[in-house]
């Protein structure tokens, strides 16, 4: 082989990048989730070859073209069960899928919710943008009640997903947010599921400036986020504010935002964020169906449970302690056979 | 009384009853039975779709029918010598295929006034005159059981569950069988459960005892073995075969094996199977529907392991997108379609061979695949085996049929040597220097295979339209109409890679009858029979649909008439005419049934006869 070894801890941002010209739109929210998977994946220490990403049908599925590595564009909605084949025969590859909401919660809303529940080891990125974009602006599974779209003239009638909720309900191991806008939580973010073992789930934030502009600019713009964004840390209490002066503590098993300043709760009262609470998890997700409360972005559940593809693995193992390996000539001729002479 | 030993060259047993009187269990072991003494065989089980209809009805009738001999066996019987019947309703059901002067043996017990009833009929046929044409042979086979096991702690239920062991006991004495395999089986099989071992080897020996002690039966009958070709056998169904026709292939390919696979009837047979063999590091996925057990058989198959589905017609449907897929991203993959009766839901449990033109053409736009059929319950290996080679060989995604009667069936394997199977090791691409995912063989026109985790060689695949060398995605008109030729001929050119057909009989004549699929043993048959009455009539039979082989036209043209008979309104033969331009005609039946010889027989008397 004459290509040269690049050691792994050696990839630069350049290293994941491809000679495929980007075809998003312009502006798209798209381009910087592009950006920080490439400069956080130099981080990652996987050898490039061992890299997969999936894709389906849609904008977001486009993102395998651009990312260096091996890449997979399927048909619509089947990333995830693409994805699963490929884990489960080959464990040792980092597997991604990138997926968006129509793409991953409606056609491929089965898929998903299996893929989760089975915890196996690949990581769905899901780009979020409340819209049908490459189809040209239909509603999707996550667009609010009421949007007016090409196929919604008169305001969407369609109860959306809540698609953190929707992970949680398959009692998925890794369940996060993050924002399009907001590279270093994205790249924290994306981290810490390269890291996971299991299904890592993270919704991203993404604004389509074409059929869907400013879906998200109140947790995404300078002016506005700091006071309805709050950023999940694990062990630490849920505060927000562009002063830190507010904080959500829980009232009966339901949140409320409280000041900091007026006197009547201290930090002591607010919720100290638990990425190991299952029951917490579908509190701080379900946050996001109130508008009185800021929206949680960060990790919001990760717990380490066996998966599929090591149980698999497990019971291969011990059926080939307990019978060898398989020989063909014991299979054919195993149990009632006989001669003719 | 002195009773005599009758020799017979071949015979057809039916066992028939309640979908919960164990029938299927009880023509099993009598096949297996049949097949130790080294009978050529041939099984054909009949079940409804009903796990435990209502007991009595003529809907909940479950049957087994073995047709064995010391001759060659090609079909199950068009028609019964002898049937074991446990109620009114499998009598009923059944009477119809029973021959002139055939043997009933019936369960009297349960010929009381409800269950006649709920067979419809007004009186006891066993005591009027109606079967005045038959030999009926009237054995209390409830009662007896009882008996048999009186002494023994056991529920009613599971004394009654024993039953059909009473009624297999008797016809191996009938027919001069050994009890040992079926006492093994029961010795094996309820290793946990001493006293049902004790119950049920008490009740398979008092009812060979009935027949050998009471002077009902005036003769026995005995079947020699046939003269099979020297060599270790075994019994196994088409789907048993099927399924290890796929680990032969991953054995043989040094690949592991991944089924993706959603439960669906007649083929889940297949996943259970495998599903056993693990430490073949065989992976089943039980997928949470048909369209994730082919896209993860994909995705698997881009790691470099075999990927497979399985399937039956509904699923097939399912699956047509992601097929189209695997023919654009030219990655190996083997579809198994078990055919059913249908369309829609259809008939589950019964077979037809209708899903042909769906495996040849059914999909959007130009998406050629390779199709097979198997043609009996062994071939199902051969032919799985094969497809494998090819899928392999070629790059290409490759359908294999067999239908619901073949994946059910039984008949004898001659064990092939593990070293007589050729090998299917495919080569993966390791060279990055000037590394073309889309680069293809001269040859083949393959394109290489360069599996994750090869460094150097990352690359994209996908289903839009690629360039013919990159793989990037190409939008030039002229580049999609290359590629979309190049696919095609890719898998035309498979046809100088196969076996060229061969008939069956003479080379030329007045007449040909061309089969494929599950049809083989019945049509093969009916033109065995009309040739040794000096008939010019030949039979050539399809294992490669897609793409044909090479000599066909030639064969066709080489007979004045062409009869196509198919479990379908007419599917190779609309191929044949379109193909080669003959005017072939189809004999065709749909009743979720095999065809019967005789009826082809008639065909082609016709046929010949209007010349």
């Amino acid at each position: 082989m004459n290509t040269p070894i690049v050691p792994t801890q050696k990839y630069t941002t350049k290293d994941f990048q491809t000679d495929q010209d980007v075809r998003w739109c312009p502006g798209c929210g798209d381009y910087s989730i592009l950006a920080q998977t490439q400069r956080v994946f130099p981080e990652l220490g996987i050898p490039k070859e061992k890299i997969v990403f999936v894709s389906g049908i849609g904008c977001s599925s486009r993102f395998p073209y651009y990312m260096n590595t091996y890449g997979f564009h399927g048909i619509h909605g089947r990333a995830a069960a693409i994805a699963t084949g490929l884990k489960l025969s080959r464990p040792d590859l980092s597997v991604w899928v990138t997926t968006g909401d129509g793409d991953g919660m409606s056609i491929g809303g089965n898929h998903f919710i299996h893929a989760c529940r089975r915890n196996i080891g690949i990581k769905i990125l899901l780009f979020n943008n409340q819209i049908y974009g490459l189809t040209k602006g239909q509603f999707s599974p996550t667009s609010v009640e009421g949007q007016i779209t090409k196929s919604t003239p008169y305001g969407n009638i369609d109860h959306p997903f809540n698609p953190l909720l929707l992970a949680l309900g398959t009692e998925a191991t890794f369940v996060a947010r993050t924002l399009d806008r907001d590279p270093k939580n994205m790249q924290y973010v994306i981290k810490r599921a390269a890291e996971h073992n299991g299904t890592a789930f993270v919704e991203i934030y993404q604004n389509c400036n074409v059929f869907n502009d400013g879906a998200f600019e109140l947790w995404t713009e300078k002016g506005t986020k700091d006071d309805n964004v709050v950023v999940l840390e694990n062990g630490l209490p849920m505060i927000f504010g562009k002063n830190k002066d507010k904080g959500v503590r829980l009232n009966g098993f339901s949140p409320d935002v409280v000041s900091l300043t007026d006197g009547k709760y201290s930090v002591n009262d607010l919720i100290i964020h638990n990425e190991k609470d299952p029951m917490l998890a579908f509190i701080i997700a379900g946050m996001s169906n109130n508008p009185a409360l800021p929206r949680p972005i960060g990790i919001v559940h990760a717990i380490e449970k066996p998966t599929y593809e090591s149980l698999i693995q497990k019971q291969i193992d011990t059926l080939t302690a307990k019978q060898g390996e398989g020989n063909l000539e014991k299979l054919f001729n195993h149990g009632q056979t006989w001669e003719i002479k | 009384m002195k009773r005599g030993t009758q020799r017979l060259d071949e015979l057809t047993i039916l066992f028939a009853g309640d979908s919960g009187d164990g029938m299927q269990l009880t023509g099993g072991q009598f096949t297996i039975t049949s097949a130790f003494v080294g009978n050529d065989l041939a099984t054909f089980p009949d079940y409804p779709a009903e796990i435990r209809a209502p007991a009595g009805t003529l809907f909940g009738v479950s049957g087994f029918q073995i047709h064995f001999g010391a001759t060659e066996i090609r079909t199950p019987g068009d028609q019964c010598d002898c049937m074991v019947v446990m109620n009114p309703a499998a009598l009923k059901v059944n009477l119809k295929c029973l021959k002139e002067g055939g043997s009933i043996i019936a369960n009297t017990d349960s010929f009381n006034e409800k269950f006649l009833k709920l067979a419809g009929f007004t009186s006891n046929p066993l005591e009027d005159e109606s079967l005045g044409r038959y030999q009926v042979y009237s054995v209390p086979i409830t009662k007896l059981t009882q008996n048999a096991l009186n002494d023994l702690n056991l529920s009613q239920k599971h004394i009654d569950r024993t039953k059909n062991f009473f009624a297999l006991g008797l016809t191996y004495w009938m027919y001069n069988r050994p009890m040992e395999p079926t006492l093994n089986w029961i010795k094996e099989k309820f290793a946990k459960t001493p006293e049902f071992v004790e119950a049920n080897t008490r009740v398979l020996k008092a009812g060979h005892a009935y027949g050998e002690t009471t002077e009902l039966f005036t003769v026995r009958y005995e079947i020699k073995p046939a003269q099979l070709p020297k060599g270790k056998y075994r019994s196994i169904t088409g789907n048993e075969a099927t399924a290890w026709g796929l680990i032969a292939a991953s054995v043989k390919s040094k690949l592991e094996l991944f089924l993706g696979s959603y439960p669906i009837t007649p083929a889940s047979e297949i996943l259970h199977e495998l599903a056993k063999y693990k430490n073949f590091k065989i992976r089943t996925f039980q997928a949470e529907d048909e369209i994730a057990g082919i896209s993860s058989a994909i995705g698997a198959s881009f790691g470099g392991a075999l990927g497979a589905t399985t399937t039956s017609g509904p699923g097939m449907a399912l699956k047509t997108e992601a097929m189209g897929l695997a023919v654009m991203l030219e990655l190996p993959l083997i579809i198994v379609d078990v055919q059913r009766g249908g369309p829609s839901t259809g008939l589950p449990t019964k077979t037809e061979q209708a899903d042909l033109l769906q495996s040849v053409y059914g999909r959007n736009s130009e998406a050629p695949i390779p199709v097979l059929a198997a043609s009996s319950p062994t071939d199902c290996f051969d032919t799985t085996y094969e497809a494998a080679r090819i899928a392999l060989k070629y790059m290409t995604p490759v359908i294999v049929l067999t239908d619901g009667y073949i994946a059910n069936g039984a008949e004898p394997w001659h064990i092939p040597s593990i070293d007589d199977l050729l090998d299917l090791t495919p080569k993966f691409e390791t060279n990055p220097e000037n590394f073309q995912p889309y680069r293809r063989d001269p040859v083949t026109l393959t394109r290489p295979w360069a599996i994750p985790g090869t460094r150097g060689l990352e690359h994209r695949i996908g289903g839009l339209e690629k360039d013919n060398l990159s793989g990037n995605i190409s939008y030039d008109p002229d580049n999609h109409d290359y590629m979309v030729k190049i696919r095609t001929k890719k898998v035309e050119n498979i046809a100088n890679d196969i076996p060229l057909a061969q008939t069956d009989g003479d080379g030329s004549g007045e007449l040909l009858v061309v089969s494929w699929g599950g049809t083989y043993g019945s049509v093969n048959s009916a033109v065995h029979n009309k040739r040794s009455e000096g008939l010019s009539v030949s039979h050539m039979h399809l294992r490669y649909l897609n793409p044909l082989p090479n000599n066909l036209g030639q064969i066709l043209n080489n007979f004045k008439q062409i009869l196509v008979p198919e479990i379908n309104l007419g599917q190779l033969v609309k191929i044949l005419r379109d193909k080669y331009l003959v005017s072939a005609i189809g004999f065709n039946v749909v009743r979720g049934l095999p065809l019967r010889a005789l009826e082809i027989e008639e065909t082609i008397d016709e046929l010949i006869k209007r010349g």
